[in-house]
C-alpha cells in the first residue's frame, strides 16, 4: 500500500518546498514508514540518472542567431586587437538587434491592430480551454460562489452574473494568462456554444464594443469601468453581442 | 505608445534575452524537436517582446516560460492536437510508446531517459522538466502553468512515478506497490 505522505508531503520534502514544521513533521514520519523511506531514495536515484544525462538543452545557433547574433558573433579575439572597433561593433550590433526584433512588431502596434493581436491570444486561450486537462477552474452556476472563488486568488474584483434567464447560463469559472497576465475568466452556456468572456482590470477609458473573428471563433471586446471585457465563443456574432448589452445593463 | 521605447528595450534585452536557453529548453521539450521547438521559440519572443509593456516587473524567466508555454500549446494544438488528448490513455500510451523492448533497444541511459520522458502526457512532462532541468520551485511551475500549486506536488508526483516505472522496464515494482 502507498502511504498517504507519498503524494503529499514526500514530494514537497524532496525538492525542499516544506516549512521547518513541516519538514520535522515528515521526518518523524520517515523514521517508521518504509514505502516514505524506498521511495525517497527511488527518488534521490531518478534524479541522480536526470543530472547524469544532461538533458538540458540550450538554444540552438541558428535560435540564436534569428533573434541575438549581432549580441555574440563577433569574435572575442577581435576585442582584444582592436578594443575601440569592438565597442563600436558591439554598439552598432545591439541596436542592429533591437530594430531586427523589434522593427517586425512595432509597426504593428497602433490601437486597432493591437486589440485584434490580443483578441487572437484571446481566442488562442479559448480553444486551449477546450483541452482536457484545463484544472484552476470552477464549475458553479451560482454567482455568489463563483465571486467567492475568484476573490480569494484576484487582486482585482470582476462582476459575475448569472444571465440564464436570458438564455446565458452561468457555468463557472477559471484563471487564465493572457499576454503574460491573470485574467479572471466567465464561462457562459448557450445552446450547442460555450461562451468565454475574459475580464482584467485596465487603466484605459471606456469603449464601445469591437467585433472580430479569427480561426472560425467570434470575439467581441469593450472596457467598462476600468474593466475590459472580450467575449469569445463559436458562437454566432448576434449572440455575443446580446451578451455585452446583457453586461452592461 | 505604438512601439517599444528605448527604455523598455533596454529592458527587454536586460531582462527576457537571457531567459532565451530556458524558453527553447521548455519548447524542446513540450514539441519533443528541437526544428520545431526553434519556430515556436522565436515566435514566442516575438509575442513577448509585443506584450512587454504588460510585464510588470517580477520574475522575468517566468513570464517567459508562461509565453513559451502557450504559444507551444497554441502550436500543438493545430498542429498535433492528438498528443493533447493523450493523458487520457496514459496507460496505453505508455504501453504502446515505451515499452520495455523499445527501452532495450536505445542504447545507452540518456536515449532511455528521453525516450521516457517524451512518453509522458505533456502536462506530467512540463512540470518534470521545470523542476528538474530548469530547477523552478513550486510557487513559479504554478505561476508558469497556471495550476495551483497543490496539483504542481501531485502532478509531480506522478510524473515522477510513472517516469520510474516505464524506466523500470515494466510496471511490477510500481503494480506490487500499489497493492
Amino acid at each position: 500500500m502507498r502511504c498517504d505522505f507519498a503524494d503529499s508531503l514526500l514530494q514537497g520534502y524532496f525538492d525542499g518546498e516544506l516549512s521547518g514544521r513541516r519538514a520535522s513533521e515528515f521526518e518523524r514520519h520517515l523514521r517508521h514508514c518504509v514505502h516514505c523511506a524506498t521511495e525517497l531514495v527511488d527518488l534521490d536515484l531518478l534524479r541522480d540518472r536526470l543530472q547524469l544525462a544532461q538533458l538540458y538543452e540550450p538554444a540552438t545557433a541558428s535560435l540564436r542567431r534569428k533573434i541575438n547574433t549581432p549580441l555574440h558573433a563577433i569574435a572575442p579575439t577581435t576585442a582584444a586587437s582592436q578594443p575601440l572597433l569592438w565597442h563600436w561593433l558591439a554598439a552598432a550590433a545591439a541596436l542592429l538587434f533591437v530594430a531586427i526584433v523589434l522593427g517586425r512588431v512595432g509597426p504593428r502596434l497602433h490601437i486597432d491592430d493591437y486589440q485584434a493581436e490580443l483578441a487572437g491570444e484571446i481566442v488562442d486561450a479559448y480553444v486551449r480551454s477546450l483541452q482536457p486537462g484545463h484544472m484552476n477552474s470552477i464549475a458553479s452556476n451560482d454567482e455568489r460562489v463563483v465571486k467567492g472563488w475568484f476573490d480569494a486568488k484576484l487582486k482585482f474584483a470582476i462582476p459575475v452574473r448569472d444571465f440564464a434567464n436570458d438564455g446565458f447560463a452561468l457555468q463557472g469559472g477559471r484563471l487564465d494568462v493572457v499576454e503574460g497576465r491573470s485574467v479572471a475568466v466567465l464561462v457562459y452556456a448557450r445552446p450547442g456554444h460555450l461562451i468565454n468572456v475574459f475580464t482584467w482590470p485596465t487603466r484605459e477609458r471606456d469603449t464601445s464594443p469591437r467585433v472580430g473573428s479569427r480561426q472560425g471563433y467570434q470575439w467581441i471586446d469593450w472596457r467598462k469601468g476600468k474593466i475590459e471585457f472580450c467575449a469569445v465563443s463559436d458562437a454566432p456574432t448576434p449572440d455575443l453581442q446580446q451578451l455585452q448589452r446583457l453586461f452592461m445593463e | 505608445m505604438s512601439e517599444l521605447g528605448v527604455e523598455d528595450r533596454a529592458r527587454f534585452e536586460q531582462l527576457v534575452l537571457p531567459h532565451v536557453d530556458a524558453a527553447f529548453n521548455l519548447a524542446r521539450w513540450l514539441l519533443r524537436g528541437r526544428t520545431d521547438a526553434e519556430d515556436v521559440a522565436q515566435e514566442a519572443l516575438l509575442r513577448a517582446c509585443r506584450f512587454f509593456r504588460g510585464f510588470h516587473g517580477g520574475d522575468a524567466r517566468a513570464w517567459l516560460l508562461q509565453i513559451v508555454r502557450n504559444t507551444c500549446y497554441t502550436w500543438l494544438e493545430k498542429n498535433r492536437p492528438m498528443e493533447l488528448s493523450m493523458e487520457f490513455d496514459e496507460e496505453l500510451h505508455l504501453q504502446t510508446c515505451a515499452t520495455p523492448e523499445t527501452l532495450a533497444i536505445a542504447s545507452d541511459d540518456r536515449k532511455r531517459l528521453i525516450l521516457a520522458l517524451e512518453t509522458l502526457p505533456p502536462r506530467f512532462r512540463e512540470v518534470l522538466v521545470l523542476r528538474e532541468l530548469e530547477g523552478c520551485s513550486y510557487k513559479e511551475i504554478a505561476a508558469i502553468t497556471s495550476i495551483p500549486i497543490g496539483t504542481v506536488m501531485s502532478s509531480l508526483s506522478r510524473a515522477r512515478r510513472q517516469l520510474y516505472s516505464a524506466l523500470t522496464n515494466s510496471g511490477h515494482k510500481e503494480a506490487a506497490r500499489e497493492v
